[in-house]
Formats: C-alpha cells, structure tokens, sequence
C-alpha cells in the first residue's frame, strides 16, 4: 500500500497514512505529464544538439579546422 | 552570506513512501535548504524526483544543465508543475546507491516569486559507468511565503528505503 509521510516541522509529529484514491490517480496524471513533457524537451535539446553537430561536420567537410568551427560557434 | 546552519527537520524512510511532506515549516529563517539521498522503487536505472511547495503544481520554470554518462545537453521549460531536484538510481540501478541532490531556496518568506537552485548527482556504482549530474536554475513564480514542501517520486513508484530528506534552516542574523 503506498503511504504518504508528513513531517510537522513545529512539533515534530510524524503522520503516515495510506494514500487516497483520488491521491493516486492524481499523482499517476501528473507524474506521467511530468515525465512525458521533461522527455519532450530533453527530446528538442537532442534535435538541436544533433543538427550542431551534422554543421560542424558539413564545415569540416568544406576544410575548415576544429579551431575555425569552434571560432564560428562562439 | 547568511552564518547559520540549522536542521529543523529531517526523516528516514524505514519501509517505502509515495511523498514526504514538510509541513508547518517556521518562519523564523531566512533561507532554508533541502537534502535529500534518495532511491526510487521504479523498475528503472535513473529517474528524477520531483518537489513542489505549499502543495502547488503550477508556476515552476527552470533551464537545466546536464551531464548523462559524459554527454553533457540542457533545456528549459516554462509553466511546469515541479521543481526537478536530480535523477536518483531506481529498482534496477546497483543494491544500495544511492543519489543525492541539494535545493537552496533563498528569501522563502517574501512577497515575490522564488528564485531556486537545485544540485543533483547519481551514480550506479557498478563495473559500467552511470553517472548523471543536473544543476538548475528555477522560479516559481508564486508571492506567498513557503510553509510546506513536498517531495515526490517522478513515476507512481516510491521512495525506497532507507530514502533521506533533511531540511535546514538558515538565519542571516
């Protein structure tokens, strides 16, 4: 059964009681919204990250050295 | 640079837990700081974990720098539910390793949207190396005063045994 914890920070009390229904359904939606946008971004940062990589590879091609790709990034 | 360093509260989990609350978190600090060492119970090697204040799911921004085994990425999002302390090992991860993460929370009291730094590292402690590294600059943007702080699994998994959170105070007089 999942628990919540609950720490009273004025009196020390510590409560544990088992999660509601309405609890687990809520934290299951959001969780699942949560992760899904965080994979999402983490998604675009690699689409961009891979699109960098593919022009220092194509200026590369056309000669240019590491010190000059890195000189045009900057 | 505020000269006092004190535990208002902290707790150890002795079987698994979906959240730990903070709540009733005094006001008499000037910025308070969250420890966590945490394991998640999800069939996985590294998943992040999840807080919130004052039961609040709306208004978190951050931009995150990341290193994943060596491969560094960052990125930004607006209108989030969370603040994203770090990843943590999880069921599948190595016996025992633990991650940790840090959140510093400045001026947690005053009328105006909250600025937050959070430090997270996981490593798997295995032969294979698996590390992950996550530091982030969020906001909240909420005026009211945080009086409560929730920590949650990203999955409807759990925090695992042996799971830590300790919360610090800090007094700038």
């Amino acid at each position: 059964m999942s628990v919540a914890i609950e720490v009273n920070c004025q009196t020390g009390e510590v409560i544990e009681r088992p999660l509601t229904a309405e609890e687990i359904a809520a934290n299951e939606a959001a969780a699942a919204q949560a992760e899904a946008d965080r994979l999402a971004a983490e998604e675009a940062a690699a689409v961009v990250q891979s699109a960098k990589e593919a022009a220092h590879a194509k200026l590369a091609a056309l000669g240019l050295t590491a010190d000059e790709i890195a000189a045009l990034s900057k | 640079m505020p000269s006092t360093y004190q535990l208002i509260s902290s707790n150890t989990l002795s079987s698994s837990a979906a959240s730990v609350t903070f709540s009733a978190i005094p006001s008499t600090y000037t910025d308070l700081v969250l420890r966590l060492s945490v394991r998640q119970t999800t069939a996985t090697t590294s998943i992040t974990a999840r807080v919130r204040f004052n039961s609040s799911s709306s208004g978190y921004s951050f931009t995150i720098l990341r290193s994943n085994n060596g491969t560094a990425s960052s990125y930004a999002m607006s209108g989030d539910s969370y603040v994203y302390p770090g990843h943590t090992p999880a069921a599948s991860s190595t016996a025992n390793a633990f991650g940790s993460a840090e959140i510093y929370i400045p001026s947690y009291l005053v009328s105006q949207n909250k600025p937050i730094s959070t430090f997270g590292v996981n490593e798997n402690n295995a032969t294979t190396i698996g590390n992950n590294i996550i530091a982030a600059a969020n906001l909240w943007q909420n005026t009211a005063a945080i009086t409560s702080m929730e920590i949650l699994p990203t999955t409807s998994g759990s925090f695992d045994t042996g799971s830590s959170f300790y919360l610090y105070g800090i007094k700038n007089s």
